[in-house]
This record gives C-alpha cells, sequence and structure tokens, in this order.
C-alpha cells in the first residue's frame, strides 16, 4: 500500500508540532524519519495513527483520502504501529495479546486456537521463532518486540510505523530487528522507521526525511554521511564527540570490592562487582539496560536493602549508609529518571537547587529557608547552567528535558564532591544540551574529581570514557580502555568475551 | 523565530529554539505569548477559578433544591399554565428569600433592634467557622505532604477530650488552666496522629484505612469514658460531662453578650499564620511539600521519607487538636456528649479541598462554610429549608472541585492538561 502524507499540520496552541508536512512511502520501501526530541516526529505519527486529528492536510492511502477518528480506523485501514512502549500485557500469552482488541469467538468462547495459529504463521512467515504460548513478561525485550510486530501483522498492516525500536534493544537484537524489516520490506510492507540515531537509518532506510523543528527540513539518502545528516538533524554544524584531553588520574577515589546486591526477591541482581573510580578519569559503565547498572548505582547510595561487599571512598566505608549521609559526604548523583527521581516538578527552580540541602547552610538556618539567599544562588546557577526560563520561581515541570537536566546537574556540581555519579545523563536531550551535559561532566573530571557515567548509548560511552567498565547480567564481563572498537563493545555486551580482549587495569 | 525553522539557514540559536519547542508551557511556538494572554490562560487554567465556579454551582443545585422543595412554588407550579407568572414570582422569591435568610444568619441579622443583637450573626459564622479551620488546616498539612489524613474525627475527639477533662477536673489559675487545656489537646491528639504516621512508615499500612479505623476507636473510648466517672458529670446517670471550669473556657474578647467570639478565633488566626510559615518558608515545610509531591525524588536527595510520614501527621494532628479543644473550650464549655466533634472532622476534608490546600485559602474556606451552617440555621427557621440543603451545597462544591474538568466542560473553559499531555507527546 502507498501511504501519502500531505501538507500535515497540527499545533498546540502557540506550539506548532508539525508544519505542513509531506511524506511517502512505496510498498516494498524503508523511509527513515531523522529527528530530534521534540521535533514532531511522534506528533506525526500519532496523527496518522488517529491518536491526534490534525488541523490541515491528509492522510492517503493509495490515493484515498482517509478519515481517522481513532486508532480503531487506522487499523483497519491497514496501518500498523510498532511502539517505543510496548503495548504488551505481561501476564498474558503471546496469543492472548495478539487477539487483544479484535477476539475471535466460537460459540461465545474466545477462538485461542484460531490466534495461535496466526501466531505460527505470521512468526513461520518471516522467521520470528515466537512460541504462541509462551507468557509475554518471560520473553527477552527483543522477542517482545517481535510479538507487538505479529500483532500488527495480524491485522494485515501494509504500512508498518517503528516507533524508535531500538532504544531498548541490545546491538545484536538491533542486528536482527533490522533483518526482520528487511524481510517485510521484501515481502511488500511500506516501512516508517522513527528513529534519532543516524547510524542505524543509514543502514536500513531507502530514503531518510529529515524533520527539525515541526518542519521537514530536507531528504537525503542513506550514502549521507553522520555529519550531514546531523547537522541537519540541529540545524548547525555539531561536534559528535567529546573534546578532552587525556585523563591524568590520581590516585584512588572509590574503591569497589566484590559487590553483590539482591533485589526483594532475593535475585541476584549486583554480582561480585569490583572496579575502581580514579579521582581525574571518567569511568563508564557500559550496558544494554537492565543488566544490574541501575541497582549497583543505588547500591551506592544506599537505596538497595541488601548490599554484600565493600564500597569506599577515599578509604571511608559508603556501605549500607543512607543516601543523606552519601549525599553530605561529597558524593554527587544524577539519577537515570530524571522526572522521577531527581526533580519536584510542582516545585520551582530554586526549591529544586535546595532539594538535596534541605538540613542546613546554605540554604536553612533555624529551620527557616534563607529565601534571599536561594534566591541568589538559583539566578547564578540559572546563569551558570544556561538554564532557559522567564524566572527561577518557574515550576521544574514546566521545563525542556535539556532545561530539567541542567537544573539537576547545577544542583548535583555546586557541592564540594569526592565523586560524581551520572546515570544515562543525557536520556531524551536535544543534541544542544547533550553537548552541554558531556562537556561538564569532562569539567568535573578536570577538575580531579572522580566520574562514573553509567549509559545505554554506546556514542556516549565512547565519546566520554576514559576507560569503559561492561555490564552483563549483573557482572562486569570486563573493562577496557577507551579506545576499544564498537564491535567488540558490542560483544562485551552481549556477555562474550572475544579472543585477546585489551584490558583497561 | 520562524526563519530560524528553515533549513538552509544554521543557526546558532537552534537550541534555545528546541528547548522552547520542547517546554510544556506553550511559550515557543511562531511569537512569544503576550504577558496578557499569559496572565488570561493562568486565570482560565488555574485552580483557583475552578473553585470559585464549583462554589458557584453548589449554590445553584442547592437553590434548585430549594425551588423544588418550596410550597409556594409547588402550588404556583400546578396552575402553571394559566399563570406562569405565579411560578416565577415564587422562584424568585424563594431565591431571593434564601440569600437573605443566609445574609441574616450569616453576617448581619437587620431584623434585630440594635446593631449589637445583629452583628451576632456575624460572630455565630466565626464560631462554627473556628474548628473547621484549625481542623482543615491540619488536614491540608497531612495533604501536602502526601498523607490522606481522614481521622480528623477521631483527633478532635481525643484531644477535645483530653482538654475537656483537665479543664473541668483540674484546679488551675485562669489562663494558665486554658493554657495547659489546649495544650494537652494539641499533644493528645499529635500522639493519636503519630500512631497513624508510625503504622504508615514502618508497616506500610494505608492511612486512610487506619484514620477511618482509629475514628471507631477514638469514639467508642470517649463514649465509654463518657459512661464512667472519668468523664461523667457526678450525679449524673448520662454520659454527659461536667461544666468546663470558667479558668478553663476560651474567654470570650468582647464580652460575655458574644460569647461565641472567643479567644480561640484568635488562636487560629495565629495557627493560620503558623500553618503558612511552615509551608512556604521553613525546611520542614519544603520537605513535606517535596515528598509530597515526588517521594521518589525526595528519597533520592538524601530525605528520611517515612520520618517525614511521621511528622506530617503528627503537625496535622496537633492542628486538629486545636479544633477539639475548642469544640469543647469553646462552644460546649457546658458539658459535652460524645458528639461534641459535630462532624468538624469530617467537613474539614471539604474545607481543605475547597481551600486547595492553602492555608488563605483553608481559612476563608472555612468562614465560608462557617456562613452556610449559621445562615443554614436561620435559612430553616425563615424558609422552612430543610437544613440538610446546606449539606448537599457543601458536598456538591466538594463534588465539582473534585472534577475540574467537569467543571471546564460546563464553563467551556480551557484544558491545562491537555497542552501539556500534548507536548508531552510529542517528545
Amino acid at each position: 500500500m502507498r501511504l501519502e502524507l500531505r501538507g500535515i499540520t497540527k499545533s498546540f496552541g502557540a506550539l506548532i508540532a508539525n508544519d505542513h508536512i509531506d511524506l511517502e512511502v512505496e510498498p516494498g520501501e524503508i523511509l527513515g524519519l531523522l529527528g530530534e526530541n521534540g521535533a514532531g516526529k511522534s506528533t506525526l505519527m500519532n496523527i496518522l495513527y488517529g491518536l491526534y486529528q490534525a488541523d490541515e492536510g491528509e492522510i492517503v492511502l493509495d490515493g484515498v483520502v482517509q478519515h481517522f477518528s481513532g486508532p480503531g480506523d487506522a487499523m483497519r485501514a491497514g496501518i500498523g504501529m510498532v511502539h517505543q512502549h510496548f503495548m504488551l500485557i505481561p501476564v498474558f500469552t503471546v496469543a492472548e495479546n495478539v487477539m487483544l482488541g479484535h477476539e475471535q469467538t466460537r460459540a461465545g468462547f474466545l477462538d485461542l486456537g484460531a490466534a495461535r495459529a496466526r501466531v505460527r504463521e505470521i512468526s513461520a512467515r518471516f522467521g520470528f521463532e515466537v512460541d504462541p504460548d509462551a507468557l509475554v513478561e518471560d520473553l527477552p525485550v527483543g522477542v517482545q518486540q517481535r510479538v507487538e510486530i505479529i500483532k500488527a501483522l495480524s491485522r494485515n498492516a501494509e504500512v508498518l510505523v517503528f516507533d524508535e525500536p531500538t532504544a531498548v534493544l541490545t546491538p545484536q537484537e538491533t542486528d536482527e530487528l533490522i533483518g526482520i524489516m528487511r524481510r517485510l520490506k521484501e515481502a511488500g510492507t511500506a516501512i516508517i522507521f522513527i528513529t534519532h540515531k543516524l547510524r542505524e537509518v543509514r543502514e536500513i532506510a531507502d530514503r531518510i526525511t529529515v524533520i527539525r523543528l515541526g518542519k521537514v527540513v530536507g531528504q537525503a539518502e542513506p550514502t549521507a554521511s553522520n555529519a550531514e545528516l546531523a547537522s541537519m538533524m540541529v540545524g548547525r554544524n555539531i561536534e559528535l564527540t567529546v573534546a578532552k584531553d587525556p585523563a591524568e588520574p590520581t590516585d584512588h577515589g572509590l574503591v569497589v570490592r566484590d559487590l553483590s546486591v539482591l533485589d526483594a526477591r532475593g535475585q541476584v541482581v549486583v554480582d561480585g562487582v569490583s572496579f575502581e573510580a580514579r579521582a581525574g578519569e571518567i569511568l563508564a559503565i557500559a550496558g544494554v539496560q537492565g543488566n544490574g547498572q541501575t541497582e549497583l548505582t543505588e547500591a551506592l547510595f544506599g537505596l538497595q536493602q541488601r548490599v554484600f561487599g565493600t564500597i569506599e571512598l577515599d578509604g571511608r566505608s559508603l556501605r549500607n549508609r543512607s543516601m543523606r549521609h552519601v549525599l553530605e559526604g561529597g558524593v554527587g548523583f544524577v539519577p537515570e529518571d530524571r522526572q522521577e527521581d531527581a526533580l519536584v516538578a510542582e516545585l520551582t527552580i530554586a526549591e529544586n537547587l535546595m532539594l538535596d540541602r534541605s538540613y542546613g547552610e546554605p540554604f536553612v538556618r533555624a529551620g527557616a529557608v534563607q529565601r534571599a539567599q536561594l534566591a541568589d544562588f538559583s539566578r547564578e546557577k540559572v546563569q551558570e547552567f544556561d538554564i532557559r526560563t522567564q524566572s527561577i520561581d518557574t515550576f521544574v515541570g514546566r521545563l525542556s528535558g535539556g532545561n530539567q537536566q541542567k537544573v539537576v546537574l547545577a544542583r548535583e556540581l555546586s557541592r564540594e564532591l569526592k565523586l560524581f555519579v551520572a546515570a544515562q545523563p543525557t536520556r531524551g536531550l536535544d543534541v544542544g544540551s547533550i553537548e552541554f551535559v558531556h562537556e561538564r561532566i569532562v569539567a568535573t573530571r578536570d577538575e580531579g574529581i572522580p566520574v562514573i557515567v553509567i549509559s545505554t548509548e554506546l556514542d556516549e560511552v565512547v565519546a566520554l570514557a576514559d576507560r569503559i567498565a561492561v555490564m552483563y547480567r549483573g557482572r562486569i564481563v570486563a573493562i577496557v580502555p577507551q579506545h576499544t572498537s564498537r564491535e567488540t563493545l558490542g560483544l562485551l555486551m552481549a556477555g562474550e568475551v572475544p579472543e585477546g580482549l585489551e584490558i583497561a587495569a | 523565530m520562524s526563519d530560524s525553522l528553515s533549513s538552509s539557514v544554521p543557526v546558532a540559536d537552534t537550541g534555545r529554539a528546541t528547548a522552547e519547542l520542547a517546554s510544556a508551557d506553550g511559550s515557543g511556538g511562531k511569537r512569544p505569548e503576550s504577558p496578557f494572554a499569559r496572565a488570561g490562560r493562568e486565570i482560565l487554567t488555574g485552580s483557583w477559578l475552578i473553585t470559585i465556579l464549583a462554589v458557584v454551582l453548589g449554590l445553584v443545585a442547592g437553590l434548585i433544591l430549594i425551588i423544588l422543595t418550596n410550597p409556594e412554588v409547588q402550588s404556583a407550579a400546578g396552575y402553571f399554565f394559566a399563570r406562569p407568572g405565579d411560578t416565577f414570582v415564587a422562584i424568585g422569591d424563594a431565591i431571593g428569600g434564601t440569600f437573605v435568610s443566609l445574609f441574616r444568619g450569616g453576617i448581619y441579622d437587620f431584623t434585630q433592634g440594635s446593631f449589637t443583637a445583629g452583628i451576632g450573626s456575624l460572630f455565630n459564622t466565626l464560631n462554627y467557622a473556628t474548628p473547621l479551620i484549625a481542623a482543615g488546616l491540619g488536614l491540608a498539612i497531612g495533604f501536602r505532604a502526601g498523607v490522606f489524613n481522614i481521622g480528623g474525627q477521631g483527633m478532635v475527639l481525643i484531644g477535645g477530650a483530653l482538654a475537656g477533662w483537665i479543664g473541668f477536673a483540674w484546679n488551675l489559675p485562669f489562663p494558665l488552666h486554658m493554657i495547659v487545656a489546649v495544650l494537652a489537646a494539641l499533644v493528645g491528639a499529635g500522639i493519636w496522629a503519630a500512631i497513624v504516621g508510625v503504622l504508615k512508615a514502618y508497616t506500610g499500612a494505608h492511612e486512610v484505612i487506619v484514620t477511618i479505623m482509629l475514628n471507631y476507636v477514638a469514639f467508642y473510648l470517649v463514649d465509654y469514658l463518657l459512661h464512667t466517672p472519668v468523664l461523667r458529670a457526678p450525679g449524673s446517670q448520662n454520659p454527659q460531662s461536667p461544666a468546663e471550669s470558667p479558668s478553663a473556657i476560651l474567654f470570650p474578647l468582647l464580652g460575655n453578650q458574644f460569647k461565641q467570639f472567643n479567644f480561640g478565633f484568635v488562636l487560629v488566626i495565629v495557627a493560620t499564620i503558623v500553618a503558612w510559615w511552615l509551608l512556604s518558608r521553613s525546611s520542614l515545610g519544603f520537605r513535606l511539600r517535596a515528598v509530597g509531591e515526588n517521594p521518589r525524588a525526595a528519597r533520592v536527595a538524601g530525605i528520611d521519607v517515612n520520618r517525614t510520614f511521621i511528622i506530617a501527621m503528627v503537625i496535622s494532628g496537633v492542628f486538629v487538636g486545636l479544633a477539639g479543644a475548642y469544640q469543647v473550650l469553646g462552644q460546649n464549655t457546658s458539658g459535652f456528649g460524645n458528639d461534641f466533634d459535630s462532624g468538624v472532622g469530617v467537613t474539614a476534608i471539604t474545607v481543605a479541598l475547597l481551600g486547595r490546600n492553602k492555608p488563605g485559602g483553608v481559612f476563608a474556606a472555612g468562614i465560608a462554610f462557617g456562613l452556610l451552617q449559621a445562615g443554614g440555621a436561620t435559612l430553616q427557621a425563615g424558609q422552612g429549608v430543610d437544613i440538610d440543603i446546606v449539606q448537599v451545597m457543601q458536598a456538591v462544591i466538594v463534588l465539582f472541585i473534585a472534577a475540574p474538568p467537569l467543571v471546564r466542560a460546563i464553563f467551556r473553559l480551557p484544558d491545562p492538561a491537555r497542552r501539556r499531555a500534548v507536548v508531552g507527546g510529542a517528545r
């Protein structure tokens, strides 16, 4: 089926999310839709999927103008969507998930047999290897994604939209997904592949459309270079690598030995991990999401209950200390979930800047908040960290992601630090903010503070790290030098140690 | 800024443009919003407008009930098609009569001969408002910290019974007796509330269930004590306490002709200021609000969330305790039964919600409800309107406050959440 979007415009109040966007995809073609976070990609796809109504413009399928008032209409017309966050019910089986929403019945009972057969048939056709009776929660992330694809295909989707499908996958799973997309393409499916990852879009797309600030800013061939695509995305030439001098590590800062963490169910989630973060270097902890990095980070801050082994900062134990004790001991922390763990959306910028210093000087005296002091400090930090806001009394929840992260950085970097830990410091940020965050992290290192960066983004790890520790299933597979190749890192992230691996002490 | 949207011109300021595009306050886009447009939007989408409109809707609902139950309207409606004018006149009379009655009962009764007699209505309003404000402040502080304390009744009963007992059983000189009795109410209710905080913090028990159950415990505990010589008046078989000794009573501010206007109102003004300072100026209040809005972030920032819950409950209880003290030392000074809480603990939930959990708002809401209660009595006497209708009005107000989308739909106001959700989706 041939899909055409003509002049799609959508505004929310003063904000124009989509401004006369034209797109077309032929059957058997993969269109890469490239753009920064907030460029308007998701809005456009939500219009295509019937979740929003466009203010102007039309959706045309095989020459027929469509009017979708909901996802049901879009599905019936042959549009399928593989969401970034899977829309699956974990305690249902694959077959149950696939039939959900268009259940077939026989004599009033669910016809599970038909759904099973459908899953097997689609699996066989595209080589998915999915068991229709497996519970979704037992499946690896990559397989869950295939269930999403089967769901769409079982409704005879001829146009498939993949919304940031690789965000949750290992490099190997990403390769498999790319294989699947190629097979779908050969079968005649039209595919829209939304991403902000340049490498992937160049590998798979037949054509690339770049969106910026709600407008199509250009078309590109997959042969275009990373730098070309990136500058189209952000509208200026950017450096993908961080300018930094070689590390000059001094004495030991943080020493972790044989650290293990048990979760609430008694499962080992961090398994005998040992590493050091030396003053003046950046240790990156790489790995696919969910391999124990979160728990390891939390263990450092006393946020995990059952922690074994030793954690020492400058010779003093941090194990099983309270979060407050760790913070007041000079550890700066940027949590991975900014909105949940780092900021209180309904408090102002100024209030968020004092969030972890509410017990005493400099912002609290005799139980009263020193408002003048806090205001001076906040205005200074808003300047220094380039936080774009009208006032320090703006609610943090109203800031963009990049500015929110700057608030977190400003707070954590304005204390006297002995260690700085940043988890996924640039997740969901635009390129400009990423650059800023990276610069601040390197500057912190250069002040002689040990820095630990936990990141699932390989680009970020390679750009920032002086040494890279790769985690897989709760263990550190290896600690390797910064110049290790992406292929090697990819293998390590899947738990494989290639022969002749160069280890960084 | 629209120039920077074109593809060919690389601009250094794109980071800013992107940030604004993604920012949820919608200040980005084609041109910046004017201050007036912003102010207009904030008024139209702001919660306080919803509050006022909810009150309006509550009054309308109450008026409709009053009209429907009014005997004149009913009889005039019987011959509506013969003389429709009569029905409308009757409706107008009913509405006018309602407002006149509320004014006479709650603000100033112009039918009385003298100013002093007339202004008594205002003091009646304040008399009803005082415990509502005190308890409303307590509950609001809990709500702000994320603890949904609906144990106001129990705390009023425990604090009040303690203050009442000290008030009639102890022998102390005048100001000291009163001070000790009031303080005892604050401490007693605070400790009672601490039970809830500890159970929530250390066992994960839900405070709504715990407080409801403790309301029963408090009620039957006080009821039991009223049947024993501890609280029962000597020589009486009724479960009623003896009268408070004059040295413990919250003294009238304008002499004995306005007994209902007493020192308790001063205490409640002080309490409002303390609550304001606590919530918006103190570090403790800062932590309470942080925990209430996002306990996870508070925890990661090194704030002891469990301890904060307990502290919030205790403070909540202390304020509610003041309402308890007022009930026995300011209102039922001639002895109290097991119903001396007069539903204050429950109505205070409404007052806190109507006041948007802000001390100033709670104060205003308390006065408004006090007026409805004082005026409701006159309404019943003058218009033959059942006092229950006042309760219905209060309930409808809260119903609409709890359902801002409904109010927005009725008055066709823009929806602030929508633009936020939608921009979130665009990321």
